[in-house]
């Protein structure tokens, strides 16, 4: 009796699968059909001869010392803007922590959590680009796109941390008459302190990778002069920046993961 | 501080009732221990002489002042001038030993100065002080999780030393602290609120201390008032009724495990 | 009203200062060239002419355009990106798994004890890593750029672009999958002289496949903004219908889009989820 139960309950979950698996590999065929997608032709382009010269052009990147001074420079513009946008927007994002954990009623609540929904569903790209309307191309309309998306996603990291976390000490404060800000001060931030920087910390390793992309659009940065130079076709330039853009992005994954063995270490 | 409690009774959520129509007056500057079985309902009220509780049923009197009838300024004025001592201090375990004392005025200082403080205590000597009177004066600069539990009940003593209230209400402040250090303490919070004139209110576990510190005893079994009288008048037959569920033996300090 | 002090002068001091005091300044230190690179200048969000621009701009925002033909034209482009990214991390998935398995221990012939090609293929995995890593290191944008300009406007761009970074992203999260699992069964079969594809199908498939399947959603999910980002360079799509009217200023448009992209973002967001819970 129990083994006729085990084969239906084992077709049970076949069939479920299959039906799944079956949706999708439709879906992926339509899309590839819609987009008018042939894999042959992929190939097909690749014997044809502009493309060649265009990707071995790619392969003598430019190693010239001013260039690389300006490539050293346009390294330190975006991490300027990651690390200031990230600072920022921690500190904003520790005032809206407040009400988005409920410390200042139910209304607060729902409109503080729509806000920090609305700032970090906008791409970071669109925000790059109104702001770039707002203040001109340059590094400062990256600073604050990214400030006001990273404000968003914080913002709801900080107050998810913050509602978890119990609030006796900040309660006993209050009874012996502090104002709410002075209570979460001594009460609160002492407690939560080390998840807050956490957050901020892995924040800003991706606000890096960000503030180069957001150069694409004229926010500053390593994005900004890569689009100057493909849009101009000087390809070893290109090639150069791309190098430097991958040399970044190892040396800050490596940097964080050190940071984050030692800080597990030091907590054991 | 006066207190006047009348007719309260405090009802939780899911229905069962802590305390039963208590009623109780208390005049500036006396000292009182409120001794009773675990669950009885002691700290049920110390919370609502804390103005930390609103009563179900009945009211409370400071100074003439009914806390959850005044203003909102005025509530946090009252507060400030209201101290607790916490059998479990609400201490940031992170802390440092002269931020956690010093949060004993927030209520008194301007938020400028309790934001400077954060990064540079601007009243060490006070701190200091506080500290010492419970010879605990060497850790001033400790981080809390680098101290016992008795020593981190003797921090949050220190706080409310600080903090100077009219009202010191005390739940059960010398559970983790071997007799020695228990008398000193107490010793200290009588001292403190005799010099100033203030009123202590203290909950406490062992029968003989409450008996030979404070003059006069309020029991309290199964959230009712049994008895309120001078320590003198109390008899042991009170006292065994009062703790009849604990097994037999009263709790002292002797039997009292830290 | 302190009765425990005579003086106000502090006898002892706090040891925390002098670190704290040296944390203040070399914070500053460092903060001022870093306004400086990032030329934070915050009146410049106030200037007359700035307002005026952004202010037109975002007046326009609402009421947002809902004109039929315009919102055909969403309609298209939405199902555009829809079709690059389920076809991206498609052929993702086809790059992902032969270099997640190359690359995962628990697949390792080698590992497992000497043989003559030993040195061969720890040589294979580094440079499989390298490639994952590299396929990974160059943001999205860039492939799709580039991609753009081999492949002329339009999602081809988008497809691969996403194809190519995903495929990176779902190697190294497979590999880190099938190395965390139980590695027993796989290992058991590699010993016994199973070739490594079979240990996976057999081995590692059956414990793993959830988890597999379910991040390989997320990602999908993950794929629909990625192909919105990508078609601000042209790859088609939302992407490059949103950068068009924000070229021409129109604030209308910009907002329709928006709404759409959000809705868009709910939708997968829910999908995914009801996908993964029936994966359970």
């Amino acid at each position: 009796m129990s083994t006729l139960k085990h084969s239906m309950t084992a077709q049970k979950f076949c069939v479920k699968c299959l039906v799944i698996l079956s949706i999708i590999s439709g879906l992926i065929v339509w899309s590839f059909i819609y987009l008018g997608l042939n894999p042959i032709q992929f190939f097909s382009f690749f014997a044809d001869s502009n493309i060649a010269p265009f990707i071995t052009r790619f392969f003598s990147p430019d190693l010239s010392t001013p260039f690389l001074l300006r490539i050293g420079s346009g390294i330190l513009e975006t991490l300027s803007i990651s690390a200031i946008s990230t600072l920022l927007a921690s500190i904003i994002s520790l005032g809206l922590a407040l009400p988005t954990a409920g410390r200042f009623g139910p209304y607060a609540k729902s409109i503080s959590r729509f806000i920090c929904n609305f700032l970090r569903s906008v791409p970071e790209l669109v925000w790059a680009t109104i702001m770039v309307l707002a203040v001109g191309l340059g590094p400062f309309a990256g600073t604050l796109a990214l400030t006001i998306h990273t404000a968003g996603v914080l913002g709801r990291l900080f107050g998810e941390t913050l509602e978890n976390h119990s609030s006796i000490n900040n309660t006993a404060l209050i009874n012996s008459g502090s104002g709410k800000v002075a209570a979460f001060l001594y009460g609160t931030l002492p407690g939560i302190y080390p998840q807050l920087l956490s957050y901020s910390l892995y924040r800003w390793e991706m606000n890096i990778r960000m503030a180069t992309i957001l150069g694409f659009v004229g926010a500053g940065g390593l994005g900004q002069m890569l689009f100057y130079e493909l849009s101009l076709l000087r390809e070893p330039k290109a090639s150069t920046i791309i190098v430097a853009m991958l040399f970044l992005v190892m040396v800050v994954d490596a940097f964080s993961n050190k940071l984050r063995a030692a800080q597990t270490h030091s907590m054991g | 501080m006066g207190c006047i409690v009348q007719n309260v009774s405090f009802k939780h959520a899911n229905g069962t009732h802590a305390l039963r129509n208590i009623s109780l007056s208390v005049n500036s500057g006396e000292s009182i221990a409120i001794i009773g079985a675990s669950g009885s309902g002691k700290t049920t009220l110390l919370n609502l002489l804390a103005t930390a509780l609103k009563p179900t049923a009945g009211f409370i009197e400071h100074n003439g002042k009914d806390p959850w009838q005044i203003s909102k300024k005025d509530l946090k004025e009252l507060r400030s001038t209201i101290g607790t001592v916490y059998q479990s201090p609400p201490i940031p375990t992170q802390q440092r030993v002269v931020t956690a004392i010093l949060a004993g005025r927030l209520g008194q200082w301007p938020l400028w100065k309790s934001v400077v403080s954060l990064i540079y205590p601007l009243d060490i000597l006070g701190s200091h002080t506080c500290l010492e009177r419970l010879q605990l004066g060497d850790r001033l600069f400790d981080r809390c999780d680098c101290l016992s539990g008795g020593q981190l009940q003797r921090v949050g003593v220190a706080r409310v030393l600080y903090q100077a209230p009219d009202l010191l209400l005390a739940d059960e402040p010398v559970s983790a602290m071997d007799p020695v250090l228990s008398d000193l303490v107490i010793g200290q919070l009588i001292d403190e609120t005799n010099s100033r004139d203030a009123t202590l209110i203290a909950s406490l576990h062992a029968v003989d201390i409450a008996l030979r510190w404070f003059p006069r005893i309020i029991g309290i079994k199964n959230g009712e008032m049994a008895f309120d009288l001078p320590s003198t008048e109390v008899t042991e037959k009170m006292l065994k009724e009062l703790y009849s569920s604990e097994m037999g033996e009263l709790p002292k300090q002797a039997n009292t495990v830290v | 009203m302190q009765p425990y002090s005579t003086t106000n002068k502090p006898l002892i001091s706090d040891p925390a200062a002098p670190n704290r005091l040296t944390l203040i300044v070399v914070s500053l230190v460092v903060l001022w060239p870093l306004l400086e690179l990032a030329e934070f200048q915050p009146w410049l969000l106030f200037k007359p002419e700035n307002i005026e621009v952004l202010g037109n701009f975002l007046v326009q925002f609402i009421p947002p355009n809902t004109e039929t033909d315009f919102l055909l034209i969403v309609l298209v482009a939405t199902i555009e990106t829809l079709a690059m990214a389920t076809a991206g991390i498609a052929l993702a998935i086809l790059i992902a798994v032969p270099l997640g398995l190359i690359i995962s221990n628990s697949l390792s012939i080698s590992r497992i004890g000497p043989g003559s090609n030993y040195l061969l293929s720890k040589f294979a995995r580094y440079i499989a890593r390298f490639l994952m890593l590299v396929l990974r290191g160059i943001p999205e944008i860039v492939w799709a750029l580039l991609l753009v300009r081999v492949f002329g406007l339009g999602p081809t761009a988008g497809v691969l672009a996403i194809a190519i970074t995903y495929g990176g992203m779902l190697s190294k999260v497979y590999s880190e999958i099938l190395e965390s699992g139980n590695t027993l069964p796989a290992r058991a079969l590699l010993v016994s002289g199973s070739g490594r594809l079979a240990a996976f199908l057999y081995g590692q498939l059956p414990s793993t496949a959830q988890e597999l399947a379910s991040y390989t959603v997320y990602r999908w999910e993950c794929a629909i903004r990625a192909s919105v980002v990508a078609g601000f360079v042209g790859a088609g799509g939302l992407g490059q219908l949103m950068d068009q009217s924000m070229k021409m200023l129109n604030g209308g448009e910009v907002s329709t889009i928006l709404v759409v992209f959000f809705l868009l973002v709910l939708l997968a967001d829910n999908v995914s989820l009801l996908i993964r819970k029936q994966l359970e």
